[in-house]
Order: C-alpha cells, then sequence, then structure tokens
C-alpha cells in the first residue's frame, strides 16, 4: 500500500460522494425556479405549495453539494502536489473562472432567495432563485471543461516540464467538453427528474392510503412536469452519448476498448452487450458510423503506447470499465423509460378529464431515485477509471502526479476523515429528507401585511425557511 | 506592474475579502452559544450572517482557485506541506456549512445543540488554523503558529461581536458589545506581537502597514467603548484588511520558503486572460454582495418563538 494508491481512493470517494449531490443541485434549481415562475405567473396555490416543498429539499441536498465541493478545490493541492504544479497554468483557469463567475452568482442569490421572501418584490426573488440556478449550471460547465482537459488536453505547450495554455478559447470549446458538458448536465436533470417523480409518487401513495387526495392535483402537477424535464433531458443524455462513443473513438480509444472489451483491433467490430453476447459491426456503426471501420483493441493499443511512451502498463481496469458502462446504460434508459411510461400513463383523456394514477405505478416511481443515481455514478466510474492510468492524457501519468512530500500516515489519516465524516453526514442527510418527505408541505403561516414591499417591516426577523 | 505582480496583488484582495467576510461568520459561530439566551435569541444571533455566510466562504474558493491558476506551485506548495491543518480546516467548514444550513430544519432540540457545536466548533478551528498556517509560513516556528492561531481567533471573535453589536438589537446587542471588549483583552496583546513580527526585516513600508493594522485595532476597541458600532466595524474590518496587507507584503517575494513568486507563476498568456476576466466579472461579484448586504441592512430582532417556529 502506499500513499498514491491511498491518494486515488480518497479522490475516488470524496469526488463520487461530491457528485450524488450536484446533480440534484444542478436540476432541481431549475426545477424549483420553474414552479416558482409557474406561481408567478398563475396565482395558483398548489405551484406556491410546490416550490416551497421541493425549495425546502433542495436546500438540505444544497448544503452537502457546497461543502463537499469545498474540498475539491483543496485536494488538488493536498494530495496531487506534482499534478497541480504541471496543470495549474492550464487547468487552474477554468477553476479559478468556475468560482468567480459561478460560484458567487449561485450562493449569494441563493441567500437572497431563502431570506427575502418577504423582504424583495415578488418579480425580484423569483429572478434571485433563477440567478441561483444559472450560476449552479455553469459551474458545471467550467469543471467539466477542466475535466475534459484532462483527457484531451488542447490549447497549451509544455515548457520546461510544464503545460503552459497557448489558447483559453481552445480550452473552453474543446471538442470532449462540446459533448460532455450536456451529456452531463442532461443527466443531471434526469436524476433531479427522478428524484421528483420518486418523492410524488411516495405522496400519492401516501395520501391515498391516508384517504385524503385533497392534494392529489398537487402531486399529478408536480409528477407530470418531472416526467417531462426527465423524458427531455433523457433524449438530451442519449444523443450527446453517442457524440461521445464517436470522440472516444478518435480520442480515447483505450477507454473504447475497455468499455467494450475488446482485445484486439478488429474492422466491423461487435458491440458486446454482456461477455459472450455479441451483435456483429454494431461498434463500428456506433463509433464511427461505419460498419467496416477498425475500432482498436485494448492489448494493441497497450502495445503502440509501449513502444510510444516506454515500457510500462496503459490499460485501465478493464472489467471495472466495462461493467461502469453497462450499469449505465441500463439504468440511465430505465428512468427514461420510466418517464415515458408515466407520460402515457398521465395522458389527458380526449374528453377532458384525467386518469387517475395506477397505485402500480406510484410505486414504480419509487425506483425513479436509485436507478439515475446509480447510472450517473457509473458514468463517472466509466469516465475516470477508463482515464487510467493517465491523469492528463498522453502527459502526466497518475503514479507521477500525487505529492511527493505528503506521507501515507497523513493521506491515510484524511481518507479516514473524510470517509468517516461523509458516511455520518450521509445518515443524517437521508434521514432529514425522508423525514421532510414524510411529513409532505408544511402549512405556511399567513403572509404578514406588507409582504413583499421589502422595506415596511420595522426589523429584520428571523425567517421561516432557515 | 508586471502581470505577475497583479496577481499577488489579486490573490491578497481575495484573501483579504475572505477574512473580512468570514473573519465575523467565524465570530458570530463562536459567540452565538455565548450571547444568546434561548431558542429565539439564537436564531437572531445566527440570522444575522444566515443570509451572506455562503458567499463569504465564496472568497476562499475564489482565493483558493485563483492561486492554482497563477500560482500552481504555491498552491501546490502551500496545501501539501500543511496537510493535516488544511484537513481540519476542511473539516471545519464542512460541519459548519451543513450545520448552518440544517439548524432551523431539524426537528428536536437535542438536533439543534448538535449543530450548535457543529457551527461553534467548525467556525473555532479554521478562525484559528488560518492564521497558524500563515504564521508558520512566515516563522516556521510552532510558538510564531500558536501565537498567529490565537491572534486569529481573537480577532475574529472581536470582529464577530462587533458586527452582532451592530446588527442585532435587545440584550444580544448589550451582551455583543460586552464580548467585544472581552476578546479585545486577547486581541490586542496577541495582535501588537504577531503585528509587529510580521515586517521584521522588512521594509519601512511594511512597517507602516503593519502599525496601522494595530492602531485600527486599538481605535476598534475605543469606538466599541463608546459604543460607536458602526465605525468600530469599520475598524475591526480595516484592522483585519491592514493586518493581510502586511502578511502578504512579507510573503512577497518568497511566498513560500525557497519558492519564488516568479518561479511559481503561470504563464504570461494565462494571467492576461484571466486579468481580463477577473477585470469584468469583479465589479459585478462587489456589486450584487453588496446589494445582498444592503438588502438585509436592518438589525435583527429576538422573534417570539411561536413564529420562529
Amino acid at each position: 500500500m502506499e500513499a498514491l494508491d491511498l491518494a486515488r481512493w480518497q479522490f475516488g470517494i470524496t469526488t463520487v460522494y461530491h457528485f450524488l449531490f450536484v446533480p440534484l443541485t444542478i436540476g432541481l434549481g431549475v426545477f424549483v425556479a420553474g414552479l416558482q415562475t409557474a406561481w408567478h405567473r398563475t396565482g395558483k396555490a398548489h405551484y406556491l405549495t410546490l416550490t416551497k416543498f421541493f425549495g425546502k429539499l433542495f436546500l438540505i441536498n444544497f448544503a452537502m453539494g457546497v461543502v463537499t465541493g469545498i474540498v475539491q478545490e483543496f485536494q488538488f493541492g493536498m494530495n496531487w502536489s506534482e499534478y497541480s504544479t504541471f496543470v495549474g497554468d492550464v487547468f487552474g483557469a477554468p477553476l479559478a473562472m468556475e468560482a468567480l463567475l459561478a460560484f458567487f452568482l449561485e450562493s449569494t442569490f441563493l441567500g437572497l432567495w431563502i431570506f427575502g421572501w418577504d423582504r424583495l418584490p415578488k418579480r425580484v426573488h423569483l429572478a434571485t432563485i433563477w440567478a441561483a440556478a444559472i450560476g449552479s449550471n455553469l459551474s458545471a460547465y467550467f469543471i467539466l471543461a477542466a475535466n475534459a482537459w484532462m483527457k484531451h488536453p488542447v490549447g497549451y505547450t509544455v515548457v520546461d516540464g510544464k503545460a503552459r495554455m497557448t489558447d483559453l478559447w481552445a480550452v473552453l470549446t474543446n471538442s470532449t467538453a462540446i459533448a460532455q458538458v450536456p451529456h452531463v448536465v442532461g443527466a443531471a436533470f434526469v436524476v433531479a427528474g427522478g428524484f421528483v417523480i420518486a418523492v410524488s409518487g411516495y405522496r400519492i401513495l401516501r395520501e391515498r392510503r391516508a384517504g385524503g387526495g385533497a392534494d392529489a392535483r398537487t402531486w399529478r402537477s408536480g409528477l407530470r412536469a418531472a416526467l417531462v424535464m426527465t423524458a427531455v433531458a433523457g433524449a438530451v443524455v442519449a444523443g450527446t452519448g453517442d457524440m461521445s462513443a464517436k470522440l472516444l473513438h478518435e480520442q480515447q480509444p483505450m477507454k473504447l476498448a475497455a468499455a467494450e472489451g475488446l482485445r484486439h483491433d478488429e474492422s466491423g467490430a461487435p458491440f458486446s452487450v454482456v461477455p459472450g453476447v455479441e451483435i456483429p459491426g454494431l461498434l463500428s456503426i456506433l463509433a464511427a458510423n461505419d460498419p467496416g471501420a477498425v475500432i482498436q483493441g485494448a492489448d494493441d493499443i497497450q502495445r503502440r503506447f509501449a513502444a510510444e511512451f516506454g515500457p510500462g502498463d496503459y490499460q485501465p481496469n478493464i472489467p471495472a470499465v466495462f461493467w461502469s458502462f453497462r450499469v449505465m446504460i441500463v439504468f440511465g434508459m430505465a428512468t427514461v423509460g420510466l418517464s415515458l411510461l408515466g407520460l402515457w400513463l398521465t395522458r389527458r383523456r380526449r374528453r377532458g378529464g384525467e386518469r387517475p394514477l395506477p397505485a402500480w405505478f406510484a410505486r414504480v416511481c419509487l425506483l425513479a431515485l436509485p436507478l439515475p443515481t446509480l447510472a450517473v455514478i457509473a458514468g463517472w466510474l466509466l469516465s475516470e477509471i477508463g482515464r487510467q492510468p493517465w491523469t492528463v492524457a498522453g502527459e502526466l501519468l497518475t503514479a507521477a502526479s500525487v505529492s511527493p512530500g505528503v506521507s501515507l500516515t497523513e493521506v491515510a489519516i484524511s481518507l479516514a476523515v473524510f470517509t468517516a465524516l461523509y458516511g455520518v453526514l450521509a445518515v443524517a442527510e437521508f434521514a432529514l429528507l425522508t423525514r421532510y418527505v414524510k411529513a409532505g408541505p408544511q402549512e405556511e403561516p399567513a403572509l404578514r401585511p406588507g409582504q413583499g414591499d421589502g422595506d415596511d417591516s420595522p426589523a429584520l426577523q428571523p425567517t421561516l425557511m432557515y | 506592474m508586471d502581470l505577475t505582480t497583479v496577481w499577488f496583488v489579486i490573490i491578497a484582495f481575495l484573501w483579504t475579502g475572505y477574512f473580512v467576510l468570514e473573519g465575523f461568520d467565524f465570530g458570530v459561530g463562536m459567540l452565538a452559544p455565548v450571547l444568546s439566551r434561548g431558542e429565539a435569541e439564537r436564531r437572531q444571533v445566527l440570522t444575522t450572517i444566515g443570509p451572506v455566510w455562503d458567499g463569504n466562504e465564496v472568497w476562499l474558493i475564489t482565493a483558493v482557485g485563483a492561486m492554482f491558476a497563477a500560482f500552481p506551485a504555491w498552491y501546490a506548495g502551500l496545501f501539501s506541506g500543511f496537510y493535516l491543518p488544511v484537513l481540519l480546516v476542511l473539516a471545519g467548514l464542512i460541519v459548519r456549512g451543513v450545520a448552518l444550513e440544517w439548524r432551523g430544519k431539524v426537528a428536536t432540540a437535542r438536533e439543534r445543540s448538535w449543530c450548535d457545536a457543529a457551527i461553534f466548533a467548525g467556525s473555532a478551528l479554521p478562525a484559528f488554523l488560518w492564521g497558524a498556517i500563515f504564521a508558520a509560513v512566515l516563522a516556521d516556528s510552532g510558538l510564531a503558529a500558536v501565537l498567529g492561531g490565537v491572534f486569529t481567533l481573537a480577532l475574529s471573535l472581536l470582529h464577530g461581536a462587533v458586527f452582532l453589536a451592530l446588527r442585532t438589537e435587545g440584550p444580544v446587542r448589550r451582551r455583543a458589545r460586552r464580548a467585544a471588549l472581552t476578546a479585545s483583552l486577547a486581541a490586542v496583546p496577541t495582535g501588537v506581537v504577531a503585528l509587529s513580527a510580521i515586517p521584521a526585516g522588512g521594509s519601512p513600508l511594511l512597517w507602516a502597514v503593519a502599525l496601522a493594522a494595530m492602531a485600527a485595532l486599538a481605535s476598534a476597541v475605543a469606538l466599541t467603548w463608546r459604543r460607536r458600532e458602526g465605525w468600530a466595524f469599520t475598524a475591526t474590518a480595516g484592522a483585519i484588511a491592514l493586518g493581510t496587507a502586511a502578511l502578504f507584503g512579507a510573503l512577497w517575494p518568497e511566498p513560500l520558503p525557497g519558492i519564488t513568486v516568479a518561479e511559481a507563476a503561470s504563464a504570461p498568456y494565462t494571467l492576461g486572460v484571466l486579468t481580463w476576466i477577473g477585470l469584468i466579472a469583479l465589479p459585478f461579484v462587489l456589486g450584487y454582495q453588496g446589494w445582498t448586504y444592503w438588502v438585509f441592512r436592518k438589525r435583527v430582532v429576538s422573534a417570539p418563538l411561536s413564529k420562529v417556529g
């Protein structure tokens, strides 16, 4: 066991954990902003109920995304100082831009939104949640541009053993980023849509069991909106996933070979559904739009890399990449299929009236929480394990990226601290979310007179949302 | 000024913004259990920072991101070199952020007291450790680190107490004033020692900045005594800003032992484009953050518990 291994585990654990909360922040922020806009436009009370209900769940989750994100900003320097020194000139730029252009926007306006319900004019208050949601989505773009550069470095030269940026525009419009951003952001909307679907399904079941049904319309409209969002975002994810596969063929052949378990260069390569079940020629079609195209195999790439970069093992953990790919596709498609089925079941009758949602489907809705979450985690494992053994493809090996002065003990301590802390927080977050979902929308106290006029109340009072 | 100097100044500015803004957040977090009697007052105290603390923390993220982009070797050397203290800072910021956001959403008094403990510890740890880390960079001795840490901890307490006196009404306001005077008993002597150690062997300009920081600190105490709350807060903010300026003045041109700013810097192209982006974006950030403080400018009162449910 070396410091390198623990540092890799730490990065994997902290980053995957961070990404449990990020998709909800990205997608649910926009969803809540949309709900509040619907309330603003129509004045219908159930939109306000949904805004506040999902807004509260959004905030519980947002806190976790923020605090686990702080770690990301520091740990490149802590555990990966050689990497940081090598790439900072290029990789640091989108990170600095993310903080300056996105994080300030997100956090400042979210603070205004939380505490501004009765301090700001309604229209301005609506604008604050949109500004925060735009900030979250903008941050996704910058961090994904930085991440894409690791896999397909562009716009730089290497001088004196350090990468030097030559073209920021090239870094920000990296073809890998252009394919990756809509793919990951789309997936975030699928996760958020799935979250709302699951919560709505649960509320519908619970209120039916309680014999109520007063809120049926509320949950149905939330469910419908989430189903539409999930289906549309799912189409974006599938389309950009196809783009990404074609880019892998050109830029990251080893990852493609690992994802398909392809050992040797092959023309008319088959798509392997599971080991032993193959569809002839499909991989060549998917990767190159040509049934006869040659797809490179992992063992042959290994030989070529060894000739180019010197002896070494240039293959990632192939089974991990292979199975991550399948989990991502199957679970992702299942979520989108679930949303399409839901849209069909909740379609309007030709002569007015709504169909009651079948109870079995409300139960199926609960799956919309774990399925897309596992799919996005698998997607990251595919993407980042598949990048190994490089941190910057063709330029810097992971083994050469780690901090030379940091001891095994230090990394072990930090790995233990983060794992323990994150474990406790995961339990607390889950308990808190469950409690609020079970309790359902809270009775909002009557609004004070003068609300929304901003300056009438004599003094600032602790807010109810906080 | 060449671009390397410009970026060193920008990073010093970002750290200054962070220390000034989150300095009072830390102080409020530590003082919350001391200054408030009962749940209504506890909420009153925490509401003073509620809308702004997260935006304040982004100053740190931006400062660190800017170091990564502009001086990769400084960024890498500082955080890998102070590995365990930085780990503790992160652990503090994690529990504190979650507790601040969740405190109003948990159900029982027991859970709220967990949040209070996390806010306290998560404010005290970074308030002490940032001072300790930067003092150790300058002096590389355990004593210097402890002194630096105690100074920034006491200064955060003073700054936070003055902020609370400015932003609250009622008994909390009175207690905050007394707490500020008590905190100054630790902040002033450690401040005199720490601030006069910073420019040792440095230029007269550095001495002038350090002396100005001490003067601001002393006047903050006098103004608090005379109940000039707005001016007292200006003085503590000024003391932190001047102290940070002295610190970064002393870090120039070797922000870490053995690494000069020029060696650590990114190439002129990167620094050039980042300068433009910063010049365009920073006025907007300052504008809307300033607007937030304007929106929430009124004093916070202690609302009856039924209303804060």
